[in-house]
């Protein structure tokens, strides 16, 4: 197995490639500009497609068409472009049409900034567009995780038949780490996996078509329960995440992505301060790991979330927990990076506080 | 022998067809509704039909169908 | 023998449109090239917002329903990931030339190998007949109740002569359906789009001047003879660029 050292963004694009990713449509937009960069670099040389569409909105819809005809397909943005596309990918969600969108977040709302944050993580697990529906989000923390849930996300794409998100920030998207791709080279999924693909029908099967439209409120609410039905198969196969340290850890962290990096060394500065401390962090956002948050908290006195955000995951990790531990928050926002003192400093103020 | 054949169910009786016939042999009967509450239209004259095909060429319903002689239909 | 019938690239499904829609004609225009082609199982189609939202009912070629507007884009998509089969989108003016204007223009200046019928006539059909951006000076739709005034709504769009002026573009022709004449001749500029498209020579759009008796409030009949006089005038029919441009 070849290793590599790469950027975060770099290994998410060559990973897609050799998931089997054939056509990237893109919008340029900072901080995933090595994203686009790369995929116009690399997919001529092996038979796939770069477009630059004229907005995000057209590079969604690209998504939708290219991923209507079975061909596995992706597009990258950051948190303003992903607002647009959130038509896109709720008219895919409505369709069961997979494909992967990869938001490396910035600071928001509104144009906001360029730094990296936290704060689309409500938009990612709750309202990604109009209506009842879901898509799989993933939260890689390394490199090797950028390009490791990529490969995973068009395969559980595919299997679920729904978009997935690789819900990433500019600090993973630009450090360089190495890295071992799953596949050692380029993969190619088997169209006849996807009999419902409209990709013109060869004279030998009734045409397909690819929907969102029904104007019978009973079919379409079957629809939408069936669908549910789909996505509590899918809460029951797909829940990862990280333990670290929490076997008997009085404090436990919850953090995921970057963030998971920097709480995981002030775990560690505890830990030298003679604090039971440990970290639990989920690594698909939905769905939300809360039989692993459960367990991870089973002995803790206080639980301490810490986000670049205002506080978002926290609500899932206290309904994870029912409610049944104090749950604080400790976050920066605007693109502003948490340090790992003052998370250590956190998590000494909650030791001291003990249990309730 | 050509034959102008209205499909009843499907004609909406909007007239297009009668404003293309060379031989002003289309019209709108006024005899019968068909289900969906249409006047539906005809050939008043099967004789003088060329089959040009110009009424179901006007038609926005494919509810026209022209055989030529010898027609099996 | 039946001389005339139903193309076989449309399924059985009877038209919901109104009485006298001219859509259910350039429907069965397309699907008369699809099938003098012998294309229907390389054919991909892609359905608008708008009254012929539900034409994936209608064409046996596989379809797709785009969101409003956005159906040039998933053309592209659809292209991009299989050029080697046929594309087309049907859609209508407030879907082309409102609400997607940026995909028809980018979609068009990119030459993506597709074919475009677009269906202008005048107003927004299936909400009940709202300005479009067609609406001519002085027509009175629901939202413009006093007559549309190029002081306030601003002068139509002439879609053809804009994108005509576009690199990518190898078609861009201007037809109507009025008469079994021009209905011939719209015929043979969709089969020109897609010898186009077949020799991957560039975009291509057919503009169908249509009508909309019932939101125009004039019988089927009627509705044929003011496009003759009013849009005509104003969106003349005619080629204005034809030629490969790869």
């Amino acid at each position: 197995m070849e290793r590599n050292l790469m950027k975060g963004n770099e290994a998410l694009a060559e990973a897609a490639i050799r998931a089997g990713c054939k056509c990237f449509f893109g919008y340029p937009i900072t901080p995933q500009t090595e994203i686009s960069a790369y995929m116009a670099k690399r997919m001529p040389k092996v038979g796939g497609v770069f477009l630059q569409a004229e907005s995000e909105v057209a590079a969604i819809n690209m998504v939708y068409g290219c991923a209507s005809s079975g061909v596995r397909c992706m597009t990258s943005s950051s948190s303003p472009g992903i607002s647009l596309k959130s038509e896109g990918v709720s008219y895919m969600a409505g369709s069961d049409l997979p494909c992967v969108i990869v938001n490396v977040m910035r600071g928001g709302p509104g144009l906001g900034g360029i730094q990296p944050s936290q704060s689309d993580y409500w938009q990612a697990t709750r309202a990604l567009g109009h209506g009842d529906f879901q898509i799989l989000v993933f939260a890689p923390s390394t490199v090797q995780e950028m390009a490791d849930y990529m490969e995973k996300a068009f395969d559980l794409a595919d299997k679920y038949r729904m978009p997935a998100m690789i819900l990433a920030d500019g600090l993973l998207g630009q450090m360089m780490e190495p890295v071992t791709f799953r596949s050692d080279e380029i993969r190619h999924p088997d169209p006849a996996d996807k009999p419902w693909a409209t990709n013109g029908h060869g004279n030998k099967r009734k045409h397909n078509i690819v929907n969102s439209l029904y104007l019978q409120a009973e079919e379409l609410e079957e629809l939408v329960v069936q669908r549910f039905k789909r996505y509590e198969i899918v809460k029951s196969e797909l829940h990862e995440a990280e333990c670290y340290r929490t076997e008997d850890a009085d404090i436990v962290v919850a953090a995921y992505g970057s963030v998971a990096r920097l709480a995981k060394s002030a775990v560690d500065s505890a830990r030298d301060a003679g604090i039971k401390a440990g970290l639990v962090r989920p690594i698909t956002l939905w769905p939300f790991p809360e039989q692993e948050v459960k367990a991870a908290c089973k002995n803790a006195k206080r639980v301490l979330c810490v986000e670049m955000s205002m506080g978002q995951m926290i609500e899932d990790v206290k309904l994870a927990l029912d409610c049944r531990l104090p749950v604080d928050f400790y976050g920066r926002t605007g693109g502003v990076i948490p340090k790992p003192s003052a998370i250590l400093e956190q998590i000494k103020i909650l030791n001291e506080k003990g249990a309730e | 022998m050509a034959k102008m054949k209205v499909d009843f169910e499907v004609c909406k009786g909007c007239a297009l067809c009668t404003t293309a016939c060379p031989k002003k042999i289309v019209a709108i009967s006024h005899e019968k509704l068909n289900s969906k509450g249409y006047y539906t239209a005809e050939c008043i004259d099967d004789d003088a039909c060329i089959g040009c095909a110009m009424c179901a060429m006007m038609c926005p319903d494919c509810a026209i169908t022209i055989t030529l002689s010898g027609g099996d239909e | 023998m039946p001389e005339f019938r139903k193309p076989h690239a449309l399924t059985d499904v009877p038209f919901h449109y109104c009485p006298g829609c001219t859509h259910g004609i350039v429907h069965r225009l397309v699907a008369e090239v699809i099938d003098e082609m012998g294309i229907e199982g390389d054919t991909i189609g892609i359905c608008p917002v708008g009254c012929s939202v539900m034409a994936y009912d209608y064409f046996n070629c596989d379809m797709i329903e785009a969101a409003h507007g956005r159906a040039p884009a998933v053309a592209t998509g659809v292209k991009r990931g299989n050029p080697d089969k046929f594309v087309f989108t049907y859609q209508g003016d407030g879907d082309l030339a409102a609400i997607g204007t940026a995909e028809t223009v980018h979609a068009a200046t990119r030459g993506e190998n597709i074919t475009v019928i677009f269906i202008n006539n005048t107003t927004y059909g299936m909400t009940g007949g709202q300005m479009a951006p067609t609406t001519l000076p002085g027509q009175v739709t629901q939202t413009t109740p006093y007559g549309r005034n190029p002081e306030v709504e601003g002068y139509p769009v002439r879609v053809c002569e804009m994108l005509a002026t576009l690199s990518g573009v190898a078609l861009a022709e201007r037809v109507t359906v009025t008469d079994p004449a021009n209905i011939r001749k719209a015929k043979a500029a969709i089969r020109k789009g897609f010898e186009f498209q077949k020799n991957k020579q560039g975009f291509s759009i057919i503009e169908v001047l249509s009508t909309c008796p019932t939101n125009w409030g004039m019988s089927p009949v009627e509705a044929l003879s003011w496009l003759k006089e009013n849009m005509v005038p104003y969106y003349p029919l005619g080629v204005f660029k034809e030629g490969a441009v790869r």
